[in-house]
């Protein structure tokens, strides 16, 4: 009888056994568990032959062969495993499988809403594809026709409490009555900043659904985070997918003569883009953990050319003394590159495991991001110089608004990269910044919305 | 000691052979191959696994999970129809191999001068 010492230690050393062969791609955990009944009858044999419980268990572990050998093995007959799969509805039965059914239910229904939701206007005679006011409707509105149920989505799914919900009902139901109780002048600079800065302001809102209880702790806003980014990328893949599928229908209808566009305009391109918000978030949900996350890959993929392309364009400039020639949109392009290099600096810091020692990608992080600093300071040198000649335009005042807003995040996010990189402050201080700061998006984007309009004389 | 060629050939008719006589599982089929070739076959118990996969997703075993005595959850394999079928075809493919490695045996361990008028061995010219 081996000793209760002994069995203690032999449980341990077949956990760790089993966790050695988890993380084989190819070896799935009901094979774990096949190989683990197969390791325990030998060790039990052994032991029952008179060898001590340790003895026992490494004679089995080598008649079972090496690890390598063995996953290899299971690559062959497998090698399908290699290639993770997104499995929405898991195939073995029991309560995970009817709730993602129940899951995959919600979500079917919320896309149809919202592809139901974004017709309703036409009802009362404002039709999306008229070249006037109703244009203008459709755009202000556009938010609020698809993040409701996508927040609704969340608070079922993460089952919120009445008093949270309150809040965000209250936010969507302000967001519809500054976007349009407003005389906006039809086409006008205010109404297009509202078209614009209404959805980054209930992003937020969305976000403090989707991260739950969790949207006061740092991981709950990093998650939002994360999840922003691949609901981008799947956004992105199910628009090109569409077009693919507008692209074939258009093609065989035309050859019966039938010209489909009246309906993709005011139906298809409409509807599919904001049930695709819903069915996109759901796939991202779902995924999760399954695959590999692809904005932290784009962005370690990106983050050397953006920063040897910044590197270059400031050798340049000082090079050969050029001013910047600043055009009247310089500024927004360069609030765009500041999102940019804001963005290649979030993805990376929320895929980053805050613990590991800095990296030569660290530096080439801090590089990329102070040189977009530099730039963007040689911008707005140039653009104080001008500002009176050009005028302040409701689009101009927002934009330098936006470009200062970046410029605080940047500087400081540098300046906690740069300590970080000397060894004087932890990689946490930089994640806890980014996601502290997330709020202030939302603010100015509905300072935005509800001052500028009437400031500016809803021009 | 049987080279690994050889072991990997002659896996899939020894499973499907020892699953014809009854259900079974990973361990149980590993000690029934020892008992039959009297310790000459020697599988490296891993790579048991590999081949019951693929004989599953071939169709000629299919398994279930079950509780064994022992109280852990097992799985136990079963052989199919098809199973069966690809036992007997595979029986007589080896059959044929026995067949033909025996007759260059014999006439290797007996060989017959043509002089001989009585031979042991089927000689292909006959007599």
């Amino acid at each position: 009888m081996p000793a209760p010492g002994d069995a203690v230690s032999l449980e341990e050393q077949i956990d760790r056994w089993r966790s050695y062969l988890r993380r084989r791609q190819a070896v799935h955990s009901v094979d774990v568990a096949e190989l683990e009944d197969h390791l325990r009858e030998q060790v039990g044999v052994l032991v029952d032959a008179g060898l001590a419980t340790d003895e026992a268990f490494l004679v089995a572990v080598k008649r079972m062969g090496s690890l390598d050998a063995l996953s290899r093995e299971f690559a062959r007959e497998h090698s399908d495993r290699l290639w993770k799969q997104l499995v929405v509805v898991p195939s073995d039965s029991g309560e995970p499988r009817a709730r993602a059914r129940t899951d995959a239910i919600v979500v079917f229904c919320l896309a149809v809403a919202a592809a139901v939701l974004i017709k309703v206007p036409a009802l009362f005679g404002i039709q999306l594809d008229q070249e006037d006011q109703d244009a203008g409707f459709y755009a202000r509105n556009l938010s609020l026709f698809v993040l409701p149920l996508l927040t609704g989505y969340f608070i079922w799914k993460r089952r919120l409490d009445t008093s949270t919900l309150r809040w965000l009902v209250m936010a969507f139901v302000a967001a519809g009555v500054f976007a349009n109780v407003y005389p906006f002048a039809p086409g006008g600079y205010t109404e297009s900043l509202t078209a614009l800065h209404l959805p980054i302001a209930l992003w937020l809102v969305v976000g403090i659904a989707y991260a739950g209880g969790r949207w006061g702790q740092v991981d709950g806003r990093m998650d939002f985070i994360r999840f922003s980014g691949e609901l981008f990328i799947y956004y992105v893949l199910i628009a090109l997918g569409g077009a693919v599928l507008t692209a074939f229908m258009a093609m065989i209808f035309q050859a019966i003569g039938i010209d489909v566009e009246p309906f993709f305009e005011s139906w298809l391109l409409p509807c599919g883009a904001v049930g695709a918000v819903v069915v996109a978030s759901w796939l991202v949900e779902a995924k999760q953990s399954v695959i590999e996350n692809m904005a932290p890959v784009l962005t370690r993929l990106f983050t050397p050319f953006f920063a040897a392309v910044l590197v270059t364009f400031l050798g340049t400039l000082l090079w050969t003394g050029r001013g910047v020639d600043i055009g009247r949109n310089a500024l927004i392009a360069f609030d765009l590159l500041l999102v940019v290099v804001l963005g290649l600096l979030l993805y990376s810091v929320s895929a980053r495991d805050p613990l590991s020692p800095p990296g030569a990608f660290d530096v080439v992080q801090v590089v990329l991001v102070v040189s977009a600093l530099l730039a963007d300071a040689v911008a707005l040198w140039a653009i104080a110089a001008r500002i009176t000649e050009f005028g302040f335009t409701p689009n101009r005042v927002a934009a330098l608004g936006e470009n200062v807003i970046l410029l605080i995040n940047l500087a400081w996010s540098a300046l906690l990269y740069i300590r970080f990189l000397r060894g004087r402050g932890s990689f946490t201080g930089l994640e806890q910044w980014q996601t502290n700061y997330m709020p202030v998006y939302a603010v100015w984007a509905a300072i935005v919305v509800i001052v500028f309009p009437p400031v500016f004389g809803y021009i | 000691m049987i080279n690994k060629d050889l072991i990997a050939a002659s896996s899939t008719p020894i499973v499907l052979a020892i699953l014809a006589e009854e259900d079974s599982y990973g361990y149980a089929i590993l000690k029934r191959v020892r008992e039959v070739s009297g310790g000459r076959m020697e599988w490296t118990d891993g790579m048991l696994y590999p081949v019951l996969h693929r004989l599953e997703r071939l169709g000629h075993v299919e398994a279930r999970w079950q509780v064994a005595e022992s109280g852990r959850r097992r799985k136990y394999y079963r052989i199919t129809p098809g199973g069966r079928a690809q036992l007997a075809e595979e029986r007589r493919q080896w059959q044929a191999v026995d067949a033909t490695l025996r007759g260059i045996w014999r006439a290797l361990y007996l060989p017959v001068p043509a002089s001989h008028p009585v031979s042991a061995a089927p000689l292909p010219q006959g007599t």
